[in-house]
């Protein structure tokens, strides 16, 4: 069980302080998750702490590749506005 | 031909009017403890912002709440807006630049973080940047500018790195607006979103200014006036601000592009017009100090406010350079004694002209006029070669500063940067409500443009101070009774 931290990651560093298992480092071109220690916060949080404060949709990921914060699901813009923007 | 008067360069950059509205009554009455503290802070003191410079260090990512005004994902060089930065910065590296700029700006007497993200949502990057700051240059003022969350928590720590100026941005006291303003906050591990979230915001925020003016630290309060969402709401955020002791309230007009991608500029809300800003600044006054010559300037600004001198000290740029740390100390000694000593002479205390020689008459109406300056309160640029104009209240009490009026409006990339039409029509647009612009000289397709939306070319003044051929203009044209009854702007104000 680990996430993963994909090409749509701006760098904003909000997430790698708050991993409890210490798994979040600065690469490049964007931040990557040790899925050797994470543990999607199980049994320390509720939700994973990364994708709780990340600010980017679809920046995290969880094992099957599903994004923990979708498309629309951060910013209320809604989904038609933002499908036709990509 | 007076159009054609040769223009001579003046100091360059910075806000370049000799005053800023009300700035003599606003010191007035502030004790000599508070004086001290503001009179080199341009983002505090409106006379000290013609004179000192700041700094933004970008040290600060990480952010805990999202606003509907701001994007983590757009940078553009070109780009002015808070939350927007070239290149993030590490403590060390941040502690360089403003060496860097102490050398080469001995007038810069003030180092913020202000972002991009949140300077207490990066407690560790910003206090050690703080830190190697005051141990090099403890003459530097340090301040933050924080939307509030984790102020509470971090009051103690603020105090104890001598950070003496704090603003906090506060867009509401309401959560039900609030969940207008902020989709969610992170807070105690979870993200909370709407009305919820906002009301956790709400009370950090009063909770923290609070705490800081009980301890005596300067707090300003920015807010964000977004139509039909918080504007008329506005006017009792700053009689609450002001009644738990906030010493300066700062409105700025709301910035959305869809180009910036942030869910206002997608979704149209729009800005308030300039008229607008000023309507709600003044209702403010009543209550309020207020502050006028905000530039809302990005996240890793440098120089006199209205200016951006960050390419001349870019992280390439810096990595060389050597430091004699005594030799700065004494030459920004010299230096800021030398502009204190400016500014404490008479000239530079007077902040209005009465219009002694204006022909009294009933109910003479006010009228806004814009001024293209490239600074030392004289009239002495070209009409084309300004990207923003000073603009001033005329009435029969006297000439006051309203504001500034950009051309760029934000620069919204390479695509709408086109030159000659383009340019002059967002010019125009940017001057919209004056009756009169004041410039050293101009071209004739410029002139006759501006003629034909009612707006009065003048380069008969160049070369003179500010208020004065403000005053002498307004004076010509209520004569002549070219100004309407209609243009009662601002004339509520005391």
């Amino acid at each position: 069980m680990a996430v993963k931290i994909v090409e749509s990651c701006v760098n904003c560093w909000a997430c790698q302080p708050l991993c409890p298992s210490d798994a979040i480092y600065e690469a490049q071109p964007h931040f990557l998750v040790d899925a050797k220690r994470c543990t999607e916060c199980d049994g320390e949080y509720a939700d994973p702490q990364c994708a709780s404060i990340c600010p980017i949709e679809c920046a995290i990921v969880d094992g099957l590749g599903e994004a923990l914060n979708p498309l629309g699901s951060l910013t209320n813009i809604p989904l038609a506005k933002l499908l036709a923007m990509a | 031909m007076a159009r054609n008067t040769p223009i001579e360069s003046g100091k360059t950059g910075g806000c370049k009017a000799s005053s800023c509205g009300s700035s003599s009554q606003q010191m007035s009455h502030l004790s000599e403890e508070i004086r001290q503290k503001v009179f080199n802070h341009p983002c505090y003191s409106e006379q000290a912002h013609h004179h000192f410079a700041r700094m933004h260090v970008a040290v600060a990512p990480a952010c805990n709440i999202q606003c509907n005004y701001c994007n983590r994902k757009y940078d553009c060089a070109n780009e002015s807006r808070p939350g927007v930065v070239s290149e993030l910065l590490h403590p060390e590296q941040a502690v360089k630049k403003v060496m860097a700029v102490a050398a080469a700006i001995p007038q810069m007497t003030v180092v913020g973080i202000a972002g991009p993200g949140d300077p207490l949502a990066n407690p560790e990057r910003s206090f050690t940047t703080f830190r190697g700051i005051a141990e090099f240059a403890p003459d530097i003022k340090l301040c933050v500018s924080t939307n509030g969350l984790a102020l509470p928590q971090h009051v103690e720590a603020l105090s104890r790195h001598n950070i003496d100026h704090v603003t906090i941005t506060i867009n509401t006291l309401d959560e039900e607006i609030g969940a207008e303003i902020y989709p969610w906050v992170f807070w105690n591990h979870r993200r909370i979103r709407g009305r919820a979230g906002a009301r956790i915001l709400i009370e950090q925020q009063q909770k923290g200014l609070e705490m800081l003016t009980a301890r005596g630290i300067l707090v300003k309060v920015n807010s964000v006036m977004v139509p039909g969402v918080n504007d008329e709401h506005l006017k009792a955020v700053s009689r609450e601000v002001k009644a738990k002791g906030a010493f300066l309230h700062n409105v700025m007009p709301l910035i959305a592009e869809a180009e910036h991608g942030t869910y206002y500029g997608i979704m149209e809300q729009r800005s308030p017009s300039a008229g607008e800003l000023q309507s709600l600044q003044d209702a403010c006054a009543g209550d309020m100090n207020m502050m006028r010559h905000c530039r809302q300037c990005r996240a890793d600004a440098v120089g006199l406010l209205g200016e951006d001198r960050g390419a001349e000290f870019t992280l390439e740029k810096i990595e060389t350079m050597e430091f004699d740390y005594e030799a700065i100390r004494a030459k920004r000694a010299a230096v800021q004694e030398a502009i204190a000593l400016e500014m404490n002479t008479p000239k530079a205390a007077v902040t209005t002209v009465p219009l002694a020689m204006l022909r009294r008459r009933s109910a003479a109406p006010a009228a806004l006029m814009a001024v293209a300056t490239k600074g030392g309160n004289v009239i002495n640029q070209h009409f084309g070669h300004a990207s923003e104009f000073l603009v001033y209240e005329a009435s029969e009490r006297g000439v006051r500063f309203i504001g500034t009026r950009r051309t760029d409006q934000y620069c919204v990339g390479s695509d709408h940067c086109d030159e000659g039409e383009d340019k002059l029509r967002l010019a125009i647009e940017a001057l919209a409500g004056c009756k009169a612009v004041l410039c050293a000289r101009i071209g004739i397709t410029p002139w006759e443009a501006l003629e034909a939306a009612g707006i009065k070319p003048d380069s008969d003044h160049s070369m003179e101070s500010i208020e004065e051929a403000v005053a002498a203009l307004y004076q010509a044209m209520l004569t002549a009774g070219v100004l309407a009854d209609d243009v009662e702007v601002g004339a509520s104000v005391a």
